[in-house]
């Protein structure tokens, strides 16, 4: 048994002794402790604003006033965290196998890239139907994605290639073969974009429904929301209720536990690989379809790759959890467009893995403060 | 095309990579991965630049650049060494902060003119040789000259020194060098932090040398996750270090100058006649730092050359293992 590690206050009337917990903590007691990480997380970055210049106060409550104001504002700030689903979901399920996938960036750029080829090289005529355009593009953006995630996993299984440096590298790679597209093949009058793709390609948002029913009029969300609920319920079922589910979950918990369970590992790598982005893939289809109607780099790129890793954590993992997280983070790059200095939302949320990597600790050890008997 | 001029633009861009690689050398031979590189080197060419700004003095922006990448640093040390968290999240979340306080203490520095920069010199009659004199010797940053005498001075340090000898210890087989007495978490704390400011001088280097300013996350373009990858492949040795980062500094450089010319090698140069195919140019550091990766751990795993043994593990006193 481990030793209580002691941070020694020797003068102090009291010391603090940390000690590892025997028993499982309380059901409500990790939500508490990454509750509380985001609390301290707030306020360190509420400190770092005031040093930049901001004001912390101002800035936060304009977070939650334009992203949560009014069923308007609502919608768009689930039209920003319908991509980051999509893109913790795939972070998810390759971090529960440990794989480091830090790629489902590239992977959701390459999923846009997959599915606007569909639209734009072009594979399917512009008046094709919307119910033949949106499942094709879907596949093609999940193949784009599936196929991105291959290439780290194929070359962790076979030559033990550090993955988080792989698949951060294909991030870059991605983008600039998007950019060749766009700029040197798909350009619309120079500019760096593609043309704006037929109406057949775009997934069907609540305000087209505006003339059956009036208060869907203005309202923003797509159809890429429910791809990424059913998306979770899916990926929630795989991971605890089947035996894949549990061969991953295994392989992340022991690896030599499941290697002489018979478990194959290298398979595995592969496959999980490939999942995790056939998902973020699926989340750069249904942003390019649902969102910004043509294949363009900068709305694309724009970080959900990187967000999804911090939803992914912060949601431990769960699908389910994934989703309502999502809509938080939604939120805050929402409102974060407007606030100055530009950088702040990406600072918190820095600053708010940070914290939650940090309180992870008092899920495994208890501080207990006692006196110090001379 | 004058290829010495690309080699000696190359050997300084290099230089960049060979401070944060070496830096985290350092920290992962003491056992410690450190992913916060990229977040680390935004954090110290931002600080570079803005105090360089505020007081004219370049030399204090350096200053200031390590050692406010060192501290922040501190964070990942705290986080993996005190509370054992798992170190691949711990230094990724680095970079995010990192990243995102420099955005937010860089605001508005892309548009605040130019600074004073560090000297370039020659060193006499080391610039006489032919070729050799011309590449490395002629008209480079201080800085260059420092990454010089850097690279011999860690190989001696790790390998021939005592403190080295109880950094391998540490990095290797640390309750065996706890029994001896080494403070296996002071020791980490300390690398961690010689790692940080290696990282806050490579981004110094960039926004103060090679190529002056301050672009947002442009700045450092990926070259923490580069240097990250060419620990791999340099197996923890400062001298294969070096040559990766060069040759990666040679090749950043090759990129940007070889759509210049209307003729490459006798032909009409493809890159200039259609630059979109300069994206593909674009490419090749990326795809060449997983080329150096499938042959790094390839080659490690046919010499039996592993990392340091206890990388990535927290050291808990009294637990068993290594």
């Amino acid at each position: 048994m481990t030793e209580p590690t002691t941070l020694n206050k020797r003068r102090a009337p009291f010391r603090f002794r940390i000690e590892p917990r025997l028993s499982e903590p309380p059901a409500w007691y990790p939500a508490a402790v990454s509750f509380g990480a985001i609390i301290v997380a707030l306020i360190l970055g509420g400190v770092l604003i005031s040093f930049a210049g901001g004001d912390p106060i101002r800035s936060y409550l304009h977070i939650a006033k334009a992203s949560f104001g009014d069923i308007g504002v609502l919608s768009d700030t689930i039209v920003k965290a319908t991509p980051i689903i999509l893109a913790a979901l795939a972070c998810s399920v390759a971090f529960r196998m440990k794989l480091w996938n830090i790629g489902a960036e590239g992977q959701f750029i390459m999923g846009a890239f997959g599915a606007s080829a569909i639209v734009l090289a072009p594979v399917l005529p512009a008046e094709t139907s919307r119910w033949i355009f949106i499942p094709v593009m879907m596949i093609a953006g999940m193949a784009a994605g599936a196929i991105w995630g291959f290439i780290p996993g194929y070359l962790k299984a076979k030559f033990n290639v550090n993955e988080i440096i792989s698949t951060l590298m294909l991030n870059y790679v991605a983008v600039a073969w998007v950019n060749f597209w766009i700029f040197g093949v798909w350009t619309e009058g120079g500019f760096q974009m593609s043309p704006k793709f037929p109406d057949g390609a775009w997934l069907p948002r609540l305000s087209d429904y505006a003339k059956a029913f009036p208060i869907f009029r203005g309202l923003t969300t797509h159809l890429g929301l429910v791809i990424g609920i059913v998306a979770a319920i899916i990926l929630w079922f795989i991971i605890f209720r089947s035996r894949w589910g549990y061969e991953i979950r295994l392989i992340g918990d022991n690896p030599n536990a499941a290697q002489y369970a018979g478990i194959n590992i290298t398979r595995n790598t592969i496959w999980v690989m490939m999942l995790s982005g056939a998902l973020a893939g699926l989340g750069g289809m249904s942003e390019v379809g649902g969102v910004v109607h043509r294949l363009q780099t900068a709305p694309v790129a724009a970080g959900y790759g990187f967000t999804g890793i911090i939803v992914a954590w912060l949601a431990k993992l769960n699908p389910l959890a994934i989703i309502f997280v999502s809509i938080l983070f939604g939120a805050l790059i929402l409102a974060g467009r407007e606030i100055q200095p530009s950088g702040v939302p990406k600072m918190i949320q820095g600053i708010i893995l940070v914290c939650l990597i940090a309180s992870d600790f008092l899920l495994r050890y208890r501080v207990v403060i006692e006196r110090v008997e001379e | 095309m004058d290829y010495t001029i690309i080699l000696q633009a190359g050997i300084a861009s290099g230089t960049v990579l060979l401070f944060a690689t070496i830096g985290e050398l350092f920290a992962e031979r003491s056992g410690v991965l450190n992913l916060g590189v990229e977040g680390m080197m935004l954090i110290g060419a931002m600080s570079a630049f803005s105090t360089t700004i505020a007081t004219g003095n370049p030399w204090l922006g350096v200053l200031v650049a390590m050692i406010f990448a060192g501290l922040i640093s501190q964070i990942h040390a705290f986080i993996v060494i005190t509370l054992q968290a798992d170190q691949v999240v711990s230094g990724l979340a680095l970079t995010f902060l990192g990243a995102g306080i420099s955005l937010v203490l860089g605001e508005g520095l892309s548009k605040a003119g130019t600074v004073s920069l560090l000297p370039n010199f020659s060193i006499p009659l080391l610039t006489l040789i032919p070729i050799i004199g011309k590449i490395f010797f002629t008209n480079q940053s201080v800085l260059v000259y420092v990454g010089y005498l850097l690279v011999p001075l860690s190989w001696y340090y790790i390998n021939r020194t005592r403190p080295g000898l109880h950094l391998r210890a540490v990095g290797e087989y640390p309750s065996a060098a706890d029994a001896l007495g080494i403070n296996v978490f002071r020791m980490r704390y300390f690398y961690v932090f010689v790692g940080g400011m290696m990282a806050g001088l490579a981004g110094a280097t960039i926004s103060l040398a090679v190529s002056p300013g301050w672009f947002s996350e442009l700045t450092t373009g990926g070259q923490g996750w580069i240097a990250i990858g060419l620990v791999i492949f340099a197996q923890w040795d400062p001298f294969r270090a070096a040559i990766g980062a060069y040759a990666f500094g040679a090749l950043r450089r090759l990129i940007l100058d070889i759509q210049g010319p209307l003729v490459l090698f006798g032909f009409a140069n493809p890159f200039y006649y259609n630059p979109y195919l300069g994206f593909f140019l674009q490419m090749l550091p990326y795809l060449f730092t997983v080329v150096v990766l499938v042959i790094g751990s390839r080659e490690a795993l046919r010499k039996r050359i592993g990392a340091p043994a206890a990388l990535g593990n927290p050291y808990v006193r009294g637990e068993r293992g290594l």
